[in-house]
């Protein structure tokens, strides 16, 4: 799907405390294409996700997604749209009673019946499906726990199986690989980006560790204080870019730490060799 | 009075003060009205009633065309509270489906509800609310009337007044409760039932269903008072031995209904146990 953003600017709260957290966003995404957002904490990373997704309405400006403007379509044809764009909330809010092959399989609702939905509930209809699906991330042996008994991580990667399940042909995934030790979250990435690629799917990731974003995508945004900071190939990112966005103290700590503090407690598996190319 | 006294003296006394004697005046007002005068049970002639009366439970009725009766008329009352309550899960569920805000599809986007699905949720809300006010008392009686004596008058009335009960507690439970994963599949495209059924449900299980196990153990302690306006079952044996003054039938019959209420307790206990 491509996807079209033209001065838009997105407002959270109501009334007195409303705020803008998206100003005069424009921003265009090709069929296929994959990308990251970056920026610091509170740049509006999430919200410019679930805009994307629809799931919030913007006060001006003109979203398009597939040469449709998602708010002036029939509430019908527009929640039709929503099944067809993938969204993964940063810590997946599962319910801790259900068990991992429902969790999973509730990623294909939008393409099934009410009825088959009720059915495979009392008795899992494609669970060969779901296990492939967390086979994917290394899973397929929670298949049939249930979702408390999972490790934050383990949770995470469920919800990644659940965007496996969908086909859905835009996927916005925030922050998809925060609660995963370095390793594991680089595969997860990867089989991330080989599914997008084989549904030629766009797919919008928002990272907070930087390297891992140059690493792994042609194409980074940088998202600041609501506006695009940039928006350029990944090889025309440099440190001055990154301290730019990030601030003073990214320069100053580049060399030791992440510009985040949950970043900082997971030392990237490409730090090593990035730090001396970048840093 | 010295200005430290003046300092001293706690702001909220007097309204303290007000509010006890405001509560005791209403209390008295009323004792009053219901003309309480608990003394008249200590009467010469109300004492030899009650006398009399208790002197005829013993000895309690123990034949066995008698007990064969009770056994009967408590399985009964079992299967009226039973079949209410099914029938107003039945119907409860739905309605507290349509009346949650948190499965609203509308306000995804702005926060609002529109205003078409806003005032069908009140009208659900109303019809919960006119359900519920009528006790389960009245409706038993107005069936008896319509369909004549039994069971299925009981089961009715226990249907309709319980699931008005039930909708409304549904209805909280599920607005109480975490909406992110419900939020999460809505927008993820999922119809409301299947957000219903994917993430609202398996968070609201266990508080739904110990409700409504709670409410089988009420239904249980209705059916009987039901039975005394001819709704079927033990309340209906129990108002026609006390009708024959037939004090050791009575008796017999209360030591069944106490010990089918601790049965219902146990019941419930185990299930809730069976949730974690």
């Amino acid at each position: 799907m491509s996807v079209n953003f033209s001065n838009v600017t997105v407002r959270l709260g109501r009334d007195a405390d409303a705020r803008i957290v998206l100003n005069a966003i424009s921003l265009s995404l090709n069929a296929g294409e994959q990308v990251a957002i970056i920026g610091p904490s509170g740049a509006g990373k999430t919200t410019l996700l679930h805009t994307l997704a629809c799931a919030i309405k913007p006060v001006s400006g003109e979203l398009t997604i597939n040469k449709e403007i998602p708010w002036t379509l029939a509430k019908l044809a527009l929640h039709e749209l929503r099944g067809r764009i993938f969204l993964a909330p940063q810590s997946p809010p599962l319910p801790p009673r259900q068990r991992v092959v429902n969790a999973v399989l509730a990623g294909r609702l939008s393409s099934i019946s009410t009825l088959s939905a009720l059915l495979s509930l009392y008795k899992p209809k494609d669970a060969a499906l779901a296990f492939a699906a967390l086979a994917r991330f290394k899973l397929e042996d929670k298949l049939w726990l249930r979702c408390d008994r999972l490790s934050g991580g383990e949770r995470q990667r469920v919800g990644l199986a659940r965007m496996m399940v969908s086909q859905a042909p835009l996927i916005l995934l925030d922050e998809p690989v925060s609660a995963l030790d370095p390793a594991l979250g680089l595969s997860a990435l990867k089989t991330i980006q080989d599914e997008a690629t084989a549904r030629n799917a766009t797919l919008v990731v928002s990272l907070h560790d930087v390297q891992l974003a140059r690493a792994r995508f042609a194409r980074l945004i940088g998202l600041k204080a609501g506006r695009i900071h940039f928006d350029l190939p990944a090889s025309a990112v440099d440190e001055a870019t990154l301290a730019d966005l990030y601030g003073a103290e990214f320069a100053e700590a580049a060399g030791m730490a992440k510009p985040n503090a949950a970043a900082a407690e997971l030392p990237s598996v490409l730090a090593a060799p990035a730090a001396a190319r970048c840093f | 009075m010295s200005i430290q006294n003046k300092a001293l003296r706690d702001p909220a006394w007097h309204e303290r003060l007000f509010s006890t004697w405001l509560l005791v005046a209403v209390i008295m007002a009323c004792l009053y009205v219901t003309e309480f005068k608990p003394w008249t049970l200590l009467d010469e002639t109300s004492l030899r009633a009650t006398r009399q009366f208790l002197a005829s439970f013993f000895p309690p009725a123990h034949d066995v065309v008698f007990l064969k009766l009770i056994v009967v008329s408590t399985w009964q009352t079992i299967a009226v509270a039973t079949a209410g309550v099914t029938l107003a899960l039945i119907v409860a569920v739905p309605l507290a489906l349509i009346a949650t805000r948190t499965l609203s599809i509308s306000r995804i986007g702005s926060g609002r509800v529109a205003l078409v699905p806003k005032i069908i949720r009140n009208a659900t809300r109303g019809v919960l609310i006119v359900l519920r006010s009528i006790p389960e008392l009245v409706w038993g009686l107005l069936f008896v009337r319509a369909i004549g004596l039994g069971d299925t008058a009981g089961v009715l009335a226990i249907a309709l007044t319980y699931c008005g009960m039930m909708g409304k507690v549904f209805l909280e439970i599920m607005e109480s409760q975490d909406a992110r994963s419900t939020d999460t599949l809505l927008i993820n495209g999922a119809s409301r039932g299947q957000a219903f059924l994917y993430a609202t449900l398996p968070s609201c299980l266990p508080e739904m269903v110990s409700y409504t196990v709670f409410r089988w153990e009420c239904a249980i302690r209705s059916s009987v008072i039901l039975g005394f306006v001819g709704a079927g079952g033990l309340g209906q044996q129990m108002d026609l031995s006390m009708r024959m003054l037939a004090g050791g039938q009575v008796v017999t019959m209360l030591a069944a209904f106490v010990a089918l209420v601790w049965v219902a307790d146990v019941v419930s206990k185990q299930l809730r146990a069976l949730l974690d």
